[in-house]
């Protein structure tokens, strides 16, 4: 019974919302502007996190504790995990890029519920200031960003207080997030438009919501009775109080390996929107693409009991662990496979958003085979809570997501603003990010073999010169941010004029104009049924322009 | 004119209800409830857990009556039937009927609070006491907190079905079909509760 | 005059993976083996990477060949090949992966039983039943390890391990020892009863390729046999507070001779035999 007005008759309301910039800054409904502040504001707090990634970095170039107090380097270690993860991560891969593309992609006018989203999107500024601002009032909470307790219960409890609560703010900003997506992907699609026509990102958000809504309460109820324990002295996971410190590590796990996949399913999503396009060939392997999602999700929630096969777990439990996490490994194999037989013979234009995406794969693959060696109980007993599992995390979450996201800006960026970005400097940024990263994090596997345990400000002297190296290759990611900002800023007022449709792209958020109206098209939304219809037969192939002639001519 | 989309937020009308489809917004208040079920999924397998690898000090005391605790059982049933009597009477457009079963129960529902209150005062142990006793009131006390929140809908809705004026018609039900779920869901999650910490 | 692509292929693949059983054989990551399952874990681990080392250097090559032989020359505005899957293939790389996860699975599990983790939870409840009525103990890996070492006759060497911030203790009930290091005879299993005072902390020798959470209120075991006399590193590899990265300690293996003057000349009382 409801009906779209079409965009014309919203001269009024138009105007109590502000327009220009200033509505970025507003609790505006529009899923696009919306989209754009998680991206911002997720990038404010990246910078943040990076910054106190590099403090980590200083301290340990030298192997005694001398560049800050041991306790502001735990607030510091604890502060960099969760305002990477809950502030940077989770936010741009979902909000900011689910925002902005999921409408498009179910062909839809905006988000299912767009007041729930803008208060999901404002709950966040507060949070991260709360958690940032609790350092400076406080002190942090010490206990890293797994806040275990006892520990969590025995440092001070001021910021662990503010800790809890952020997280909470932010879990609830998630939960109402991922209520929307599902919501939107599976109630508003446009009619004529199929589930098994979606493009992949859907899929991943639809997976990673599912995600989102079943695992992210318990974190949260696990967070209420940790705070109950820290204020009025109950003793859930007290022993000193007859609790089990232990049930602890299985809530809080229930969720935070779920949450690996909230960081990286939506990062498949986009890359397997993002190499098509710029590869002209089909995304390879459409529905084997889209159970393999639905495989790790359902996999995704059987399997954190990986995270303590070094604490008190009996052997059953190990080995069902093992087993369940190993094969994860199958139907993201899957996945790798398909990205690498969609590049297979394609017309890949080497820009920043595909070298950014190969990155991404090449990491990744590192990432996800160091990832099945840990899931192996007896390999885990010598590398858990080491410089390995570090360098295995970052892998995943940095090589892994944080490339999907620089490559989705490069390839959305026009989309986002009408202006092209420039491709040099991106893939001057790609160079310094790839090589910083890997000289930051490839030592560290060989760190955490050798004896360095993960956390600490102090180290055996027979490590210095590899943390030196990877304090060297985070200066090198410290420094690769600059041409990056310098590229967004000065593009978004001089970059070249994109256009619709610079990259000639089939899926509906480029079938209208750049930047976007209010509500996506003016006119009647587009039926996409095919969105990766790119490549021609192969008896075409040949006269597309592919030649000899055509090789040597252009041999470089 | 196309109905290919329900969202229109630009349009300056107040009020969630001209904004959302009432089928999505259940369906997103039903994947709410999916959510706020797991909240209690990991307490009731956080208590089972610490039953089953934390045995009782000696000499804590943690005992449960079971009176009191059925009384309670059943009021919120019967709630869960006079509510869902209430939704009937609005579909048929009967609204002081409908209002009369709101007002019932809502009535259980504060009966039952009052009721779960009287079982904390006399209850032998505190909430720092001892484990079990601690999980016992944050979980019950969870719980309390979903039914008085229950409870002021359930009253809000009653307001709100007053006839003339009320908002809340048989072309509008979806502030009262939204408290129904909710509601039963608060039910239902009482049963998995009463089962797991007085029967088991 | 080119050769077949198939048999490039071949040959490739082969290349391939006797570079990556090469590199997971003769490219050491690992410290000095000092316990009985080190060397089991040496292997585990040489399989591991031997196999990951293959597939990211396939998969590495796959892409880097692919973004230089398919990369769009200027001027050319086609598109590539409209292919949308291949059933084969997409089965041949879920089987594949599949069984290679499912053996490596076995295998390791096959390790972690001679390594002797899979022995069952009673078994460390059982030696000290009356003094832990209810008390669960959660075992790391089990005594099974005794059984990995030629004198298997011997019996284990007890000791009772306290974690606190920021030291480990460790107390020898034969001799009513109390010491800052922890001594052990070569070849002779030892068995350690961990429990922590204040938080979670966890005992990790490299040089034994074994670690296990020391956790408050839940007494872990984990044995061991040393074989290879010298000074290891015991780290704390759980955050426990400021000082956690200055929580170290030290395991002296001993030849049995050495041990045992150690050992005489610490001991509070006299033991019949140690």
């Amino acid at each position: 019974m409801t009906i779209a007005i079409p965009p014309t008759s919203n001269k009024k309301s138009d105007q109590l919302q502000p327009n220009g910039w200033l509505r970025y800054f507003s609790f505006s409904l529009d899923h696009k502007v919306i989209g754009l502040q998680y991206l911002v504001c997720g990038f404010i707090f990246y910078l943040i996190g990076g910054l106190l990634g590099s403090a980590i970095r200083v301290e340990l170039a030298s192997p005694i504790s001398d560049f800050m107090a041991r306790d502001v380097y735990n607030q510091v270690l604890t502060l960099h995990g969760t305002v990477m993860i809950f502030l940077w991560i989770v936010p741009v891969v979902n909000g900011a890029f689910g925002n902005y593309l999921i409408p498009f992609y179910v062909g839809a006018r905006d988000m299912a519920f767009p007041r729930l989203n803008a208060v999901a999107f404002w709950m966040i500024p507060p949070a991260g200031l709360l958690l940032i601002s609790s350092y400076f009032i406080t002190g942090a909470a010490q206990s890293g960003w797994t806040a275990y307790p006892p520990l969590s219960l025995t440092t001070p409890a001021a910021g662990q207080i503010l800790w809890i609560l952020s997280v909470l703010f932010l879990g609830g900003s998630s939960i109402f997030g991922g209520i929307n997506f599902i919501a939107t992907i599976l109630k508003l699609r446009r009619p004529g438009l199929k589930l098994m026509q979606l493009p992949m990102y859907c899929w991943a958000m639809l997976g990673t919501s599912i995600l989102v809504v079943l695992s992210t309460p318990v974190l949260a109820g696990t967070l209420i009775l940790l705070s109950f324990d820290i204020v009025v002295h109950t003793g859930f996971f007290n022993p000193g109080l007859g609790g089990n410190a232990v049930v602890y590590q299985h809530l809080f796990w229930f969720y935070s390996h779920p949450a690996v996949y909230i960081m990286v399913l939506p990062a498949f999503g986009l890359v397997s929107e993002i190499l098509p396009v710029h590869c002209r060939k089909p995304l390879f392997g459409y529905t084997s693409m889209v159970y393999s999602i639905m495989a790790i999700c359902v996999l995704g929630l059987v399997v954190w009991a990986h995270h303590m096969f070094t604490s008190g777990t009996p052997p059953w439990m190990r080995l069902f662990f093992t087993i369940a996490t190993s094969f994860i490994a199958v139907p993201t194999g899957i996945k790798f496979f398909n990205w690498l037989a969609t590049l297979w013979g394609g017309r890949i234009s080497l820009n920043s958003a595909v070298l950014f995406s190969c990155g991404f794969i090449v990491n990744f693959v590192l990432g996800g085979i160091t990832g099945v060696m840990l899931a192996q109980v007896p390999f885990d007993i010598h590398v858990h809570d080491t410089y390995f599992v570090v360098a295995h995390f970052h892998y995943v979450v940095y090589g892994g997501s944080v490339f999907v996201i620089f490559a989705s800006i490069y390839h959305w960026y026009p989309k986002f603003t009408g202006r092209m970005l420039n491709e040099n400097l991106g893939r001057f940024h790609f160079l310094l990010t790839f090589i910083g990263f890997n000289l930051c994090f490839a030592p560290q596997h060989w760190l955490g073999l050798n004896g360095m345990p993960r956390r600490v400000a102090e180290y055996d002297p027979q490590f210095t010169f590899i943390n030196q190296l990877s304090s060297a290759g985070a200066l090198l990611m410290a420094i690769s941010t600059l041409p990056f900002l310098w590229n967004v800023v000065q593009s978004a007022f001089n970059g070249p004029i994109a256009g619709d449709n610079p990259w000639r792209a089939l899926t509906p958020e480029w079938l209208t104009s750049s930047p976007p109206p209010v509500e996506n098209w003016n006119g009647e939304a587009p039926l996409v049924t095919e969105p990766y219809g790119y490549g021609v037969p192969k008896e075409q192939l040949d006269k597309t322009g592919t030649s000899n002639s055509d090789h040597r001519s252009s041999g470089q | 004119m196309t109905t290919l989309t329900n969202v229109n937020h630009d349009s300056d009308q107040h009020g969630a209800e001209n904004h959302e489809h009432a089928d999505h917004r259940l369906f997103g208040l039903a994947t709410f409830l999916v959510a706020d079920g797991m909240t209690f999924a990991g307490f009731f397998v956080a208590y089972l857990t610490f039953r089953a690898v934390n045995p009782l000090l000696p000499d804590a005391v943690y005992e449960l009556e079971l009176p009191l605790p059925t009384l309670n059982t059943v009021l919120l049933l019967v709630s869960s039937a006079t509510f869902h009597r209430a939704g009937q009477a609005l579909k048929r457009d009967q609204a002081e009927k409908c209002q009369r079963w709101l007002l019932l129960s809502a009535g259980l529902g504060l009966a039952f609070l009052v009721s779960q209150m009287v079982e904390y005062f006399t209850l032998p142990f505190g909430l720092t006491d001892n484990l079990y006793a601690s999980t016992f009131y944050a979980v019950t006390g969870f719980h309390g907190l979903h039914v008085t929140l229950g409870a002021l809908m359930i009253l809000i809705v009653w307001w709100q079905s007053r006839s003339p004026g009320g908002r809340i018609t048989s072309q509008n039900p979806f502030p009262l079909e939204a408290a129904e779920l909710y509601w039963h869901f608060v039910d239902g999650i009482w049963v998995i509760l009463f089962i797991i910490f007085y029967l088991l | 005059m080119s050769i077949p692509i198939a048999i490039l292929t071949l040959v490739l693949g082969m290349v391939l993976v006797l570079g990556g059983l090469w590199i997971g054989q003769n490219v050491n990551l690992l410290p000095v083996d000092a316990s009985a399952n080190a060397p089991v874990y040496d292997e585990l681990f040489r399989v591991l990477f031997s196999i990951g080392a293959i597939l990211f250097l396939g998969i590495l090559g796959l892409v880097v060949f692919s973004l230089i032989k398919f990369r769009r020359r200027p001027g050319q505005l086609g598109d590539g090949l409209a292919l949308e899957g291949n059933l084969s293939l997409e089965v041949f790389w879920t089987a594949v992966p599949a069984v290679i996860v499912l053996f490596v699975g076995l295998y390791s599990f096959d390790i972690y039983d001679r390594m002797g983790g899979m022995v069952p939870l009673g078994h460390g409840a059982h030696d000290h039943q009356e003094m832990e009525m209810q008390q669960n103990i959660w075992g790391g890996i089990g005594s099974k390890a005794e059984e990995l070492t030629t004198e298997s006759n011997l019996a284990a060497l007890p000791v009772e391990v306290t974690a606190m911030q920021y030291a480990f203790l460790f107390r020898y009930p034969r001799g009513d020892i109390i010491s800052g290091e922890l001594h052990v005879p070569v070849g002779q299993p030892v068995r350690l009863r961990m429990e922590a005072k204040d938080v979670i902390h966890a005992f990790w020798v490299p040089e034994f390729r074994i670690k296990q959470d020391v956790i408050p209120g839940q007494p872990t075991i984990l044995s061991f046999t040393a074989t290879k006399p010298g000074r290891y590193p015991i780290v704390c590899a759980e955050l426990c507070g400021p000082y956690h990265g200055s929580m170290r300690s030290a395991v002296v293996v001993e030849e049995p001779t050495d041990y045992d003057t150690w050992f005489s000349n610490n001991a509070k009382t006299t033991v019949p035999e140690a």
